[in-house]
């Protein structure tokens, strides 16, 4: 036996840390030798400059955080790559009951549409602009965040220009609820429980969620200092096999309550259970008393949820190109290409033998239903992975994708 | 000697914390200083203080917000970023361990930020060391009333002197390698399940 891996890790209080946070507290990691300490963190800067100075060798990131980091975006960027993705979907957009009387009143429904939801956000956008009113205040969490992406995609699909028709500020995820209540923001897009817990104070109601948005979309990651990875391949394959059988665990609904129970302990997100099942079963209060499923609407296993896909990273830098965060250029696209490291998740649980997707990328937005690919190992299922405006993303023609995007 | 007087800007939750830093600043001359505990209308302060140093605890949540605001704020007219010297990782390295983070804005040279960042990394650690040593003082009061009241327990319902419950209590923890204060507890917890509140 080979002596222990030591590997300290980072995580913001968000459910979906929860494949990290299993990994340690059911002794995923234990059984793979790697004695695995986690700390929580108050904010993505600090879990960006503890990776940067060596405090932390991994952490829980935002999908397009370590693109940012090597793109130079940071003030404290060290080498940062993503060899393991922690989940697909789980964020919804909330509004204030204001909000969604006045969408409402311009044909907003209680389903989760995204078209229809926009198009009645426009319409009172629209009203209130007439009306000479200021403009309406959206938080996401981070700037380079999929929460930013997703929610500045939704409102140009349906015709509103996020960076001059709203304001968009950042909040920290714990204080969205609380901010929609006093009214220094009028609506957020953020991971749960924080969704929920808005829904559940009477202050907000959930008008779409990120797996309609474009499902089986990325969200959060493994982000490893990559001078690390180098020295360590061995501790870095022992976690990823640790996070494979804690992914699968977590997907297993015969575990979610005891799953709820963990991340409600003291120093992992410290709220009831009971408010962290929705993202869990998919089975959603809106507000308001209304009630939806959502077929995966967070995937911590199933559809290669785990597999660090090129083409997911290379969307979210679609993305940065387009609202000005990053220049296009071949250069930084072959910075954002190399960041995600399917080569590194693919030889570490090669010996289990698992299913693997064979490619490094995929047409993202391209399969209308649950598709089995071919991959080594057993079947695979993929998707469905529609974008809402049934837009389809082609890693292989970026400039095009590029060229054709409404920077609004 | 400072030569053009630099506007700092300290944020941080702590009040305490706050007012030893400020009290550094002005000692080592700094005349502009002004402290903020609560960032609600933060964008407003910064437009009306202009300033070139803002220092941030790093437990503050709000530190994303902030970084963002520094960057695209119409309220900030120079961008204002996290003060780095890519020369010295050491110095960065002391202020995350520390807890603390400098930022500046745009054009400020590297060694007028320098000792700031150097005098805000001391007091933190200072104060650090100073909330360690209140709590350690705290349970240390803590443990004392309860081996008090285990004492107490003790004497009623044994019969014993003050010094032999003390006695008792000490071979009991040094018999089972336990501390003094935890004997106590278990006794004074025993005490509370099995009769009426014991109390001297």
């Amino acid at each position: 036996m080979s002596m222990g891996h030591q590997i300290t890790a980072g995580f913001m209080p968000l459910f979906d840390s929860a494949v990290l946070v299993a990994a340690g507290e059911m002794g995923f990691a234990a059984r793979e030798g790697v004695e695995l300490t986690l700390h929580r963190e108050t904010s993505w800067a600090n879990i960006r400059d503890r990776i940067a100075i060596g405090h932390f060798h991994l952490a829980h990131m935002l999908g397009p955080m370590p693109l940012a980091c090597n793109l130079g975006l940071t003030p404290l960027a060290s080498e940062t790559i993503v060899p393991f993705s922690l989940g697909l979907g789980g964020n919804c957009i909330t509004v204030s009951n204001a909000i969604w009387a006045g969408m409402t009143a311009h044909g907003a429904e209680p389903d989760l549409d995204p078209a229809r939801a926009g198009a009645a956000l426009g319409a009172l956008i629209g009203e209130r602009a007439a009306a000479g009113r200021e403009p309406l205040r959206f938080a996401v969490v981070h700037p380079h965040s999929g929460h930013n992406y997703e929610l500045r995609y939704w409102l140009a699909a349906c015709g509103i220009d996020p960076s001059r028709q709203i304001e968009i500020v950042i909040v920290p995820p714990p204080f969205m609820a609380d901010a929609l209540a006093a009214g220094r923001i009028d609506g957020f897009c953020v991971g749960e429980p924080w969704n929920s817990t808005a829904v559940a104070a009477g202050t907000g109601r959930i008008v779409t969620v990120k797996a309609r948005l474009w499902r089986n979309s990325p969200e959060k990651v493994i982000g490893v200092r990559k001078a690390w990875a180098e020295e360590n391949p061995d501790a870095l394959s022992a976690l990823l096999r640790a996070l494979h059988h804690s992914a699968r665990w977590c997907q297993d609904p015969a575990n979610h309550g005891e799953l709820a129970a963990v991340m409600a302990q003291a120093g992992f997100l410290e709220l009831p259970s009971k408010i962290q099942m929705p993202i869990l079963t998919g089975h959603l209060k809106l507000g308001g008393g209304a009630e939806l499923a959502v077929d995966d609407f967070f995937l911590t296993f199933d559809k290669a949820a785990n597999f660090p896909w090129k083409s997911h990273a290379l969307w979210f830098y679609t993305q940065m190109v387009r609202w000005g965060h990053v220049a296009h250029s071949p250069e930084n696209l072959a910075i954002a290409r190399d960041c995600y490291r399917p080569d590194l998740y693919r030889s570490a649980l090669k010996p289990l033998g698992v299913a693997l997707p064979g490619a490094n990328s995929k047409v993202e937005g391209a399969l209308a239903k649950a598709t089995a690919v071919g991959a080594t190992g057993a079947g695979l299922m993929l998707g469905p992975d529609g974008f809402f405006d049934g837009q389809i993303f082609d890693p292989d023609k970026i400039d095009a994708y590029i060229a054709g995007q409404k920077a609004g | 000697m400072v030569r053009t007087s630099l506007a700092v800007l300290v944020i941080d939750e702590n009040r305490i914390r706050a007012a030893i830093i400020e009290a550094g600043l002005r000692e080592a001359g700094h005349e502009r200083v002004t402290v903020i505990h609560d960032v609600a209308g933060i964008a407003r302060r910064i437009a009306e203080i202009e300033p070139d140093v803002i220092v941030i605890d790093l437990e503050n949540p709000n530190r994303d917000m902030l970084e963002n605001m520094f960057q695209l704020s119409r309220a900030v007219k120079r961008p204002i970023a996290m003060f780095v010297d890519r020369s010295d990782q050491a110095s960065i390295e002391a202020a995350v361990d520390a807890g603390v983070s400098a930022y500046v804005v745009d054009g400020l040279r590297q060694e007028r930020v320098k000792p700031i960042l150097d005098m805000a990394v001391s007091r933190f650690n200072a104060f650090s060391r100073m909330a360690r040593e209140l709590e350690e003082a705290r349970s240390e009061l803590e443990s004392r009333k309860v081996i008090d009241r285990a004492k107490g327990i003790l004497m009623k319902s044994r019969g014993l002197s003050e010094e032999a419950a003390y006695t008792l209590l000490r071979k009991t923890a040094m018999n089972q390698n336990r501390k003094i204060s935890d004997i106590a507890q278990s006794l004074v917890t025993a005490a509370g399940l099995l009769g009426p509140a014991e109390d001297e």
